[in-house]
């Protein structure tokens, strides 16, 4: 039961940044609520790579006499997690980058106010 | 020397423009005419590499290329070949939307030299060369997690480009809305790849479609959820009718050719859906409740664009609601080819309407491209969008409105030209299934050819508005790019047979037939 | 963050630590093969290096020296280097990106097996493309908070 906890914070952060990009209307908050779901879907991918007592993946690191594919968690998902991290660092710069020249046209950064294309 | 090139193609068809896009903001600080000559060089070798690819996977079969090593496969002691290394497989669906990509670019870059000025302008031609790294990479991939990466770029460098000219901040909010939305899209993608990797341990889309064909009692429920993610997220970067409401933003405040070149990366997604539906998760599903569904999204995005369409007063935002229809054309040939799929082998109807719906992703870059060309034209030369300050044009761009004529008849469907030989297909084939979804269609075609002459008419045709008395002459290149694309749609309208016979069936076959996919990745044990 | 940076005795502080930092970025991203880190961590760290310099100094004196232009010229070289080693890789031995520096003096032994602390001089291209990679995030990175940093400060971007 206690190694399922990762899982469930997983939904319950999942769940808090779709709220957030649903019903705030600041940018700002929005631009967050997007970082908060990154969050969340890179601790499902490390946490779907744990297996029981195992070490870190560094083949000149094992102890002696430990089990080469069973005693160590997966590698591949840590990768999976780092290319995640770097394309949220991306789009988090673009998105702060709009933000940035739409304060300065608009002078407010409340989405209710600044809505230009409609229909 | 052909031979090693015709070898290492599919690697060089992504690694071309990569580096001439690393290369170019280098070459732009000692002169802009070496860039330009560059990019073109580039987009061209690329253009000219994928047709020998294609010509040669249409005669020979499914290609694999792998990334780092000679073997895709790496045995466990077990006696099991697993495959690890990163691949590139090319069959005859992915060689017709890598043809359709590079030409696009080709020609989107001919009328960008016209019309991008200003500073700034190499980042311009990176980001587009960037784009298109995008696109190839999407198509040509071989596992979930590659997908996930070129969305990625695509998405980003797409949003980039829209976004480049600050014209009161309209650009920007379009930009900003699409990059939010399809960041959440892109990030429900990898979430359905860590499910997928979570329950089989497979990153590969051939051996995972092995394993999930091959299981008994049907799918398991983590299977289940990671389809509807996946089915959801790629018809949200289809533009597809519920979660349309980025694309008339977005389309309608682009600039020039980068609307129909973002066109062709709503494309893209909509291969990466057709994968993910026919190759992976073939008949394990149900199929009569799947098709359903494709059905039903094709009717609602037919109804919403031509409706919305109807209502427009500004010329890109009203092109780019006709767009959501005709992806609803293409969702509803695909969602009736997937229905008929069930009884036995693929009836005749099913395989014709597939064949429809495919040949119809073509002809609607073609089409809808061309429509945004011109309207880019338009808007270059009169710095005007409203449709109600514009008027009586043809006088001064007799050659535009001739090309938006030929755009006109393509969309509606009307007899001679390409868009007529792929909706005919349509027609008969989804009849079948219920005759009311042929005349919707109908109907919408006929819809559609009325908002188009209603433009034609307000925007070329009437007198001569004061305000717009002396405009400059569309430039020449602008004008070579057009003449191109309705080559090609004349092309496609004379000869159909030709096309439908030596792309679209076999394309049609690689999509249906799993076998041959998975027996090729996963084959040799 | 006022327009010359901050006080006196951070910005004497600041010139102190940023050399430690930009070293154990550059260790970071040169011990990549053999302890954890690689290109884009030890890259992440050297950004935040300049960063601590931005904040201290202010905008427009980095500016000065380190302009947007130099980073990019910079970040374009990384790339250069990424893409030219694999093809390097196709030319030489069999596919795009294959290990061909194996068993050649440039990076090329093999550890042994079981527990020791590994040798800095293998890997293959593995440490080729750490440091392209290490090359690239650090220049983008700074470049992306200089010119947000410069936009905010009221000049043209």
């Amino acid at each position: 039961m206690i190694y399922n906890l990762p899982f469930y914070a997983v939904i319950i952060i999942i769940a808090i940044g779709l709220y957030i990009i649903a019903f705030k209307r600041n940018l700002i908050k929005i631009a967050m609520g997007i970082t908060i779901i990154q969050s969340g879907v890179n601790l499902f991918l490390i946490t779907l790579g744990y297996r029981k007592d195992g070490l870190a993946p560094i083949f000149t690191h094992l102890p002696k006499d430990t089990p080469i594919p069973n005693g160590m968690v997966l590698p591949v998902p840590q990768a999976l997690t780092l290319t995640s991290i770097v394309i949220g660092v991306a789009v988090l710069a673009l998105i702060l980058s709009f933000i940035i020249v739409l304060f300065r046209e608009y002078g407010t950064l409340d989405t209710y106010k600044m809505r230009r294309l409609k229909e | 020397m052909i031979d090693t090139l015709l070898t290492h193609a599919p690697i060089l068809i992504i690694a071309a423009p990569l580096l001439t896009a690393f290369i170019l903001p280098l070459i732009d600080k000692v002169s802009t005419k070496g860039r330009n000559i560059l990019a073109l060089c580039a987009v061209v070798f690329t253009l000219i590499l994928v047709v020998m690819l294609a010509q040669d996977v249409i005669e020979n079969g499914i290609r694999i290329y792998t990334l780092g090593g000679e073997n895709a496969h790496m045995a466990l002691p077990s006696g099991y070949h697993v495959p690890v290394r990163i691949t590139l497989v090319v069959d005859a669906l992915s060689a017709f939307m890598v043809i359709i990509s590079s030409l696009i670019s080709f020609v989107g870059l001919l009328y960008s030299f016209a019309h991008v000025k200003g500073e700034g302008t190499g980042k311009f031609y990176t980001l587009f060369l960037l784009m298109l790294v995008g696109m190839l990479g999407m198509e040509m991939t071989g596992d979930l997690f590659n997908l996930f990466v070129f969305l990625e770029i695509l998405s980003i460098s797409s949003a980039a480009l829209v976004a480049f000219y600050i014209r009161k901040g309209q650009p920007i909010e379009a930009s900003i809305k699409f990059i939010i939305i399809s960041s959440l899209a892109a990030l429900f993608v990898l979430f359905a790849t860590g499910l997928l990797y979570g329950e089989y341990n497979l990153l590969n889309m051939g051996a995972l479609a092995s394993e999930i064909n091959s299981q008994t009692g049907g799918l398991t429920l983590v299977s289940q959820f990671a389809f509807i993610l996946l089915l959801a997220s790629f018809s949200l970067k289809a533009g597809s009718a519920p979660m349309h409401m980025w694309l008339p933003d977005t389309y309608g405040e682009a600039p020039g050719a980068i609307s129909m070149f973002l066109v062709a990366g709503t494309q893209a997604s909509l291969y990466a859906l057709l994968r993910v539906i026919f190759t992976i998760y073939n008949t394990a599903l149900d199929t009569s409740i799947i098709g359903g569904l494709l059905i039903i999204l094709g009717l609602v995005s037919i109804f919403i664009g031509v409706t919305m369409a109807l209502i427009q007063i500004d010329l890109k935002r009203l092109i780019g609601y006709a767009a959501v229809a005709e992806v609803g054309y293409i969702l509803l040939a695909v969602g009736v080819g997937f229905f008929e799929l069930a009884q036995g082998e693929l009836s005749e109807y099913g395989l014709k309407a597939l064949q429809g719906g495919i040949f119809h992703i073509f002809n609607d870059v073609l089409d809808i491209g061309l429509l945004f060309l011109v309207a880019g034209a338009i808007i270059y030369l009169t710095k005007e969008t409203n449709l109600n300050k514009l008027g009586g044009l043809a006088r001064s761009m007799k050659y535009s409105s001739f090309f938006f004529l030929i755009g006109l008849v393509a969309v509606a469907g009307l007899p001679p030209l390409n868009g007529f030989a792929s909706k005919i297909l349509i027609y008969e084939a989804i009849y079948k299934v219920s005759p009311l979804l042929s005349i919707i269609a109908i109907l919408a075609s006929i819809f559609m050819l009325a908002i188009f002459v209603k433009i034609f008419y307000s925007v070329f045709m009437g007198p001569q508005l004061p305000s717009l008395s002396n405009i400059p002459k569309t430039p020449l290149l602008m004008l070579t790019s057009m003449a191109i694309l309705s080559g090609i749609m004349i092309f496609f309208g004379l000869f159909p047979d030709y096309i439908v016979d030596h792309l679209v069936t076999p394309a049609v076959n690689a999509l249906v037939d799993n076998f041959t996919y998975i027996t090729s990745i996963t084959g040799g044990i | 963050m006022t327009d010359e940076g901050l006080s006196l005795i951070v910005q004497n502080i600041v010139s102190l630590l940023f050399p430690l930092a930009l070293i154990f970025s550059f260790y970071i991203i040169l011990f990549g093969h053999v302890t954890p880190g690689g290109g884009f961590q030890g890259g992440a760290v050297g950004a935040s290096a300049v960063v601590m310099l931005i904040v201290a100094f202010g905008a427009k004196k980095i500016h000065g020296n380190m302009s947007h232009e130099n980073m990019s010229i910079f970040e374009s070289t990384g790339a250069l280097i990424f893409i030219l080693t694999g093809l390097i890789g196709l030319i030489v031995a069999s596919t795009f990106l294959s290990n061909f520096l194996v068993d050649t003096p440039l990076f090329g032994e093999i550890p042994a097996w079981g527990s020791n602390p590994g040798i800095l001089n293998s890997g293959g291209i593995l440490p080729v493309l750490n440091i392209a990679v290490g090359m690239k995030v650090i220049a983008g990175l700074s470049a992306v908070v200089l010119l947000m940093a410069l936009a905010m400060e009221g000049k043209k971007k």
